[in-house]
């Protein structure tokens, strides 16, 4: 899909992505939670089905706008003991692609990512492929649906979702 | 109470620790445990014999398998294995993963639906019953092939309760049901409680960590850490409208055989049948409906019992079956002595409203999920229990929580049931002189 189709070229989009990823590995949750629009919603399927529907099937992480203020909350805090001290994370992001904007003017994202996660002594990487859809809104973009499936088939090198993919 | 189901694998002879790992001081009302059960590569590879060889393991749920030639792959017990249902039969068939040519995998893929399972290897393929159907160039074979004898191995005992489908490597084991003693009961009350018609949901927890497996088993069943390792759950709980008051209350009991349950009331809903302002107004009807049937079926005693505790259930040795604000079933194996593989899914009613599944899940992914607002924590304490032990200096545990009371449901009981069942299976081999 062409820039011009869009109104957005995917060097914008690349950049807005990279400034969340900075704000996710500055652990700046607050500020990261400003790019969510209040309808937001952000998903994590399963390792074996990564196609999983949030309303018949488990995920790993499903949360709507309140879910997610709540899990910024419970990380910004010290009682979230799995990640008190905070890990040290590198999210990258690769092969993004912007297809058409939708009906709703939205501006579907698709990219690859890798989460590195560093805390003791121990290494952690999850892989997959991010699912966005952006609004495009005076202040630039804005964050309607966010969804990360992983490629890894399960979780047992990495123990749990505890970070923000 | 303990049934003393004998240890099948004892030696002829007493097969008692000289110095126990576990030490159940009635006496004094304490209640020990050595840290080396944790840490030990001998205990370790005892318990890989003498538990885990030795006891009914869940292999899965009949749902996940509804239709002939309907398969799922897995480990039991660190052992590749799969289960299919029959195509002639309709049994449910448990087989040792492995052609009994030259032993590769027959069954590759986790789940799906085959009529026959080929070897890939040297092309051997065996039917849904385990018979060997194909063997190419069988001219090959002057005194031919005994066809009888090399079909799929098939695990050595496999029996079904309420569609939890369980299968032991001890040909000599006692029967399901014996072995279940009071947890029985429990499973009837998880799925009686949800129309007696459950399945497991699509999507699969799995995931491993670094500490012992047996810390996770009484985590599972623990009251006590709730409020302490979860703060941020209940602050959560309370952000969205939960009534934290009432706490939880209840009661802990050993079931025999080293099954135990802590059954109590907490302060979240329950999709079956608790109402909670978290549900929405829209789904009072239905849950009010879902209680009345369970009234008129089970009376109003067991339809309390059914809809309002919650029932933490450990079925000995190592399956979970958690009906709290979700159901969860969840199987453990030990791959090393400090390390834990969990897999974990979620049963719920069949054709249940979509608005309460909708619930459920959300209950299931906040609460037990890896990704969700408590395991991750549970994980951590797990981890870090592991480390401490490993500078020495303190030799036991202290399980004596609830002693010499009617047990509580923070109190630690559930707990030394398991343990008291341990040290009787894993006999000789649990002893501080043979534990490194």
């Amino acid at each position: 899909m062409s820039a011009v189709a869009v109104g957005v070229s995917r060097q914008q989009v690349e950049d807005f992505l990279y400034a969340e990823a900075a704000l996710l590995d500055t652990w700046s949750l607050d500020d990261w939670l400003q790019l969510y629009d209040e309808d937001a919603k952000y998903e994590v399927p399963c390792n074996d089905a990564p196609d999983g529907n949030p309303d018949t099937d488990l995920l790993l992480i499903d949360d709507d706008y309140a879910r997610l203020r709540a899990r910024v909350a419970r990380l910004n805090s010290r009682r979230a003991h799995r990640e008190y001290p905070h890990s040290r994370t590198n999210h990258q992001i690769f092969n993004v692609t912007i297809a058409a904007r939708d009906d709703g003017g939205e501006i579907g994202v698709t990219a690859s990512f890798t989460v590195w996660r560093f805390r003791g002594a121990k290494t952690s990487c999850y892989v997959g492929h991010y699912r966005y859809r952006l609004r495009l809104s005076d202040n630039g973009f804005r964050i309607a649906f966010k969804r990360a499936e992983l490629d890894m088939t399960d979780l047992r090198a990495v123990s749990d979702v505890a970070i923000i993919l | 109470m303990s049934t003393g189901v004998a240890n099948r694998t004892a030696q002829p002879g007493p097969d008692v620790a000289i110095q126990p790992l576990v030490v159940d001081d009635q006496v004094n009302q304490t209640f020990r445990v050595h840290r080396s059960a944790m840490t030990s590569p001998e205990v370790h590879r005892a318990e890989i014999e003498r538990v885990f060889a030795t006891s009914w393991l869940y292999v899965g749920h009949e749902s996940e398998i509804p239709n002939p030639g309907d398969f799922v792959r897995r480990p039991l017990a660190g052992r590749p294995i799969f289960m299919v249902r029959g195509v002639n039969s309709g049994n449910i068939n448990v087989f040792h993963n492995s052609c009994t040519h030259r032993g590769a995998l027959v069954c590759r893929q986790d789940s799906g639906t085959a009529k026959v399972f080929s070897c890939f290897y040297h092309a051997w393929s065996f039917d849904t019953e385990g018979k060997l159907k194909g063997v190419p160039d069988r001219d090959a074979y002057a005194g031919g092939l005994n066809f009888d004898e090399l079909g799929l191995k098939a695990v050595a005992r496999v029996e079904s309760y309420r569609g939890f489908v369980f299968a032991s490597f001890d040909p000599a084991i006692v029967d399901l049901q014996t072995y279940l003693a009071g947890a029985k009961d429990y499973i009837d009350l998880v799925v009686d409680g949800c129309g007696g018609n459950v399945e497991l949901a699509r999507g699969t927890n799995e995931y491993s960590f670094t500490a012992n497996w047996k810390l996770l088993v009484e985590n599972s069943i623990d009251g006590y850490h709730a409020q302490s390792t979860h703060d941020t759950y209940f602050k959560y709980l309370v952000s969205i409208g939960t009534d934290l008051q009432g706490g939880v209350k209840g009661r802990a009991l050993a079931l025999g055989n080293g099954h135990a349950v802590i059954e109590y009331s907490a302060p979240w809903g329950r999709p079956v049948a608790k109402w909670e302002p978290l549900f929405g107004e829209e789904a009072r009807g239905e849950i009010d409906r879902l209680r009345a049937d369970l009234v008129s079926r089970y009376g109003e005693e067991r339809a309390h019992t059914m809809a309002e505790l919650n029932r933490n259930l450990l079925i000995y040795p190592n399956l979970i079956i958690n009906d709290i604000m979700a159901v969860t079933v969840r199987t453990l194996f030990a791959s090393a002595p400090d390390r834990v593989d969990v897999t974990a899914w979620q049963l719920a009613p069949r054709d249940e409203l979509p608005s309460l599944r909708q619930r459920r899940l959300d209950s299931f992914l906040t609460f037990l999920g890896p990704g969700g607002f408590a395991t991750p924590d549970d994980v951590e304490a797990l981890e870090s229990c592991q480390q401490g032990y490993a500078g020495g200096g303190v030799e036991w545990n202290d399980i004596s929580r609830g002693m010499g009371r009617g047990p509580m449901a923070n109190d630690e009981e559930q707990m030394r049931e398991f343990w008291r069942r341990w040290q009787q299976q894993m006999g000789s081999a649990a002893d501080r002189g043979g534990a490194q």
